[in-house]
């Protein structure tokens, strides 16, 4: 390796005139990305040398072939006559469930765990504590074999457990009463988003309004009007009926209700319960992270303990919490590739049987990378976007 | 300016308990301070007490603790209500070790506990040196001999034989000491004036890290094979760990490089008044100071994908997971899978959790002397 001396050097050639700084840069740009250049070029000759002596043809032709694999437990309506197009479609959908449930219930638990970690109450705190070093320390594939274990030691579905009136936990999975969705709940749903959006302008309006003239504005009765009273008017004209399925034993099987089959359901419960932990420290740091005199402060000025939690608090506790936070969603996300362990069938689990079958082998998991890179920058995106909006303003 | 400081804190001082004995003012302060609190005291201390009962008659009081021979008659009649340890004592030398010669396996106990002596070395800080590279070149080629054999009398051992825990902790250990440098090297050129590095850089993190490892796995055990001249192959093991490596590599190298962003800029400018080149600079000057900076998150990712190491098991890779997984196909041992997953996971918990307790004994005392 040459050395390279700022100090001012005789003159010799062209080349050492010209700024041997700049020169060896070039230099060492071209050797890198060369060498890149000619592994990619070395790989991809014996790949295409590899692929034609085993008479695979490249190309995403084969997506349009009859997959022929069977997918249990499915979002959307899957037969094994459908393309294999059809069948990572459906894999994806599977991913997107596990992934989105798992987030939201991964940050509901992970934050009640946090909070408890900070509790007053000596025990809480230390069985948070507990909780959290455990499921941190044991790898989370262990942790999915395990819950897959247990759930495959339930009793039959005839000896199903009954936690709760209406809900069963059999080696069936969990079956739970649910209503079911058709058209006409659709539209209910569908308005009861469409006042939720109108209630946050209004509420928008109102506190600038607030912030303009100092008197303030009751805020209320728009929310029960736009959430509650809008979507309940719809629903009684539309006649529509929220009857609840309740599932029944018949035979060895059940009927009605909302399954999740024990796949499903073992890898939620690793997702959630692994994640949380994680997710249970970013929040007590975040938490943690803002001074005690804020309290005090708060305090001081007369404000109501949940007001000051909610307005001084926990903005400031966000700007710690949201950065770590996006990384544990994607984690989480990725981690949910696991679910081929256990036979769940996840986007990964579907190119792998792909991969088996027709062995497009580069295709399978070019597709793969391409879902989660996809997955991954959306959420980067959305998070990211969150992440500017409760930035710190300062004025 | 004056600086109230005798305000009496009233609304906690009301509270503090002030007599009894100093074990009842703590339960009282800690347990019982408002009648929230007391009523989940009770609550958790019921909860608590059931759930230790319970254990406690399924683990041990009603546990089945040896049986004779591969017999597990005594555990199928304890089944749903105690445990049946006995399958621990009848396979844990399969669980640890795979299927390494079962007469030559003091070879592969011994690699493991040289490995827990270099982790052990290299967490004090006394050794925090030039010599500690030489010390892990030396441990490492110890650890193969030891593993391969071939040499001094020991008799050569395939690694398709190797598995158990001496296959985790070389999958985590060398994609440490091989993901390393490699992680030194991209976030020094993530951080590159030179704008074809650099894109080249962020290109490697950002396409592994926006994958899961799974994919990594399939690609090094499906796809190498494609990649490599005809007929030319090498060990499945050997492709799962360079898998291991370049994921641990991305990962590192985005930890090193927040490291690099904290050395302050004074420190390079007065590097480049000595006129030291770019290598020396770095060498010299601003790893030292950067990799001290991130010794904690360093230790956190190792023990991230010392977990990860796992994932093999999904590829068939006979690691620690799957050397438990395998044992339980036994059909006599079958049902009691719960029972080696519990050891195989106080296995992992110990090593993690050890490591986990000094990256926080560092951050609380400081990494940097």
């Amino acid at each position: 390796m040459t050395t390279d001396h700022p100090r001012p050097r005789p003159r010799r050639s062209f080349l050492a005139n010209w700024g041997s700084r700049e020169l060896k840069g070039l230099l060492w740009q071209l050797l890198v990305v060369g060498i890149a250049v000619g592994v990619v070029a070395f790989l991809w000759s014996n790949t295409v040398a590899n692929l034609s002596a085993r008479r695979i043809t490249t190309g995403f032709a084969f997506l349009g072939r009859e997959a022929g694999m069977p997918i249990a437990d499915t979002l959307l309506a899957y037969s094994p006559r459908d393309t294999y197009l059809w069948a990572f479609v459906v894999g994806i959908a599977n991913t997107l469930r596990v992934a989105v449930i798992g987030i939201v219930l991964a940050t509901i638990l992970g934050t009640l765990v946090g909070i408890f970690r900070l509790s007053a109450n000596w025990l809480l705190s230390r069985l948070a504590a507990v909780y959290v070093e455990v499921l941190r320390d044991i790898p989370l594939l262990l942790q999915l074999l395990f819950w897959y274990v247990l759930m495959q030691a339930l009793p039959a579905a005839r000896a199903a457990l009954r936690p709760l009136d209406g809900v069963f936990l059999s080696n069936r999975g969990l079956i739970l009463p649910s209503v079911p969705l058709g058209a006409p709940q659709l539209w209910v749903l569908g308005t009861a988003v469409l006042g939720l959006t109108l209630f946050h302008f209004i509420r928008r309006t109102l506190i600038a309004r607030q912030m303009r003239d100092g008197r303030p504005r009751r805020i209320w009765p728009f929310a029960v009007g736009f959430i509650v009273v809008l979507p309940a008017l719809m629903s009684w004209l539309l006649g529509v009926s929220w009857a609840i399925d309740w599932p029944e034993l018949h035979g060895f099987n059940f009927t009605g209700g909302l399954t999740l089959a024990p796949e499903y359901f073992a890898l939620l419960i690793a997702l959630v319960t692994y994640t949380s932990a994680f997710i249970a420290e970013i929040v007590r740091s975040g938490i943690q992270s803002v001074s005690r005199g804020q309290w005090d402060a708060a305090n001081a000025l007369g404000l109501r303990r949940v007001f000051t939690l909610r307005q001084i608090i926990l903005p400031q506790a966000l700007r710690v919490i949201v950065p770590p936070m996006t990384s544990q969603y994607l984690n989480l996300t990725k981690n949910s590739s696991l679910a081929v362990a256990i036979g769940y069938q996840d986007v990964v689990s579907v190119a792998n049987t792909t991969l088996n079958q027709t062995g497009q082998a580069i295709e399978a998991i070019a597709l793969i990378m391409a879902v989660f890179l996809v997955i991954s920058l959306s959420i980067s995106f959305f998070m990211n976007w969150f992440n500017a909006r409760i930035a710190l303003s300062e004025r | 300016m004056t600086v109230v400081t005798d305000v009496p804190d009233s609304s906690r001082a009301a509270r503090r308990p002030r007599s009894g004995p100093p074990a009842l003012r703590w339960i009282r302060a800690n347990l019982f301070s408002s009648i929230p609190n007391a009523i989940i005291t009770l609550v958790l201390l019921a909860v608590l007490a059931k759930a230790v009962i319970g254990f406690v008659q399924w683990g041990i009081a009603n546990a089945v603790w040896v049986t004779h021979g591969n017999d597990s008659a005594a555990c199928r009649a304890a089944r749903g209500f105690g445990a049946c340890w006995a399958v621990i004592p009848e396979k844990y030398r399969f669980i640890l070790f795979g299927t390494y010669p079962f007469d030559e396996q003091w070879r592969p106990a011994l690699s493991v506990l040289l490995f827990i002596a270099l982790f052990y070395l290299s967490t004090r800080r006394a050794w925090w040196r030039r010599e500690l590279l030489y010390v892990w070149i030396g441990a490492l080629a110890l650890i193969s001999v030891l593993m391969w054999g071939g040499v001094f009398g020991l008799s050569f051992v395939s690694q398709d034989r190797w598995g158990g825990l001496p296959v985790t902790l070389i999958l985590a250990t060398s994609g440490l000491a091989f993901g390393f440098p490699l992680g030194i090297v991209v976030a020094l050129g993530r951080r590159s004036k030179l704008p074809a590095i650099r894109s080249l850089c962020v290109l490697y993190v950002e396409l592994i890290r926006g994958v899961p490892l799974v994919s990594l796995l399939f690609m090094a055990s499906v796809m190498f094979p494609l990649f490599m001249p005809g007929g030319f192959n090498i060990d499945k093991l050997l492709r799962a760990q360079i898998a291991i490596v370049l994921f641990a590599g991305a990962y590192l190298a985005e930890v090193i490089r927040g490291g690099l962003q904290a050395v302050p800029r004074g420190q390079y400018e007065a590097a480049d008044a000595l006129g030291l080149s770019y290598w020396r600079k770095n060498r010299l000057i601003i790893l030292p100071q950067a990799i001290r900076h991130v010794i904690p998150p360093l230790v956190n990712t190792f023990i991230a994908f010392f977990k990860d190491t796992s994932l093999v098991l999904i590829i068939g890779i006979f690691d620690l997971l799957t050397t438990a997984k395998t044992a339980i196909i036994d059909p006599a041992w079958q049902q009691f899978s719960v029972e080696v997953y519990i050891f195989v996971a106080m296995i992992y918990f110990a090593f993690c959790f050890a490591m986990s307790r000094y990256s926080r004994s560092l951050e609380a005392h400081g990494a940097r002397r």
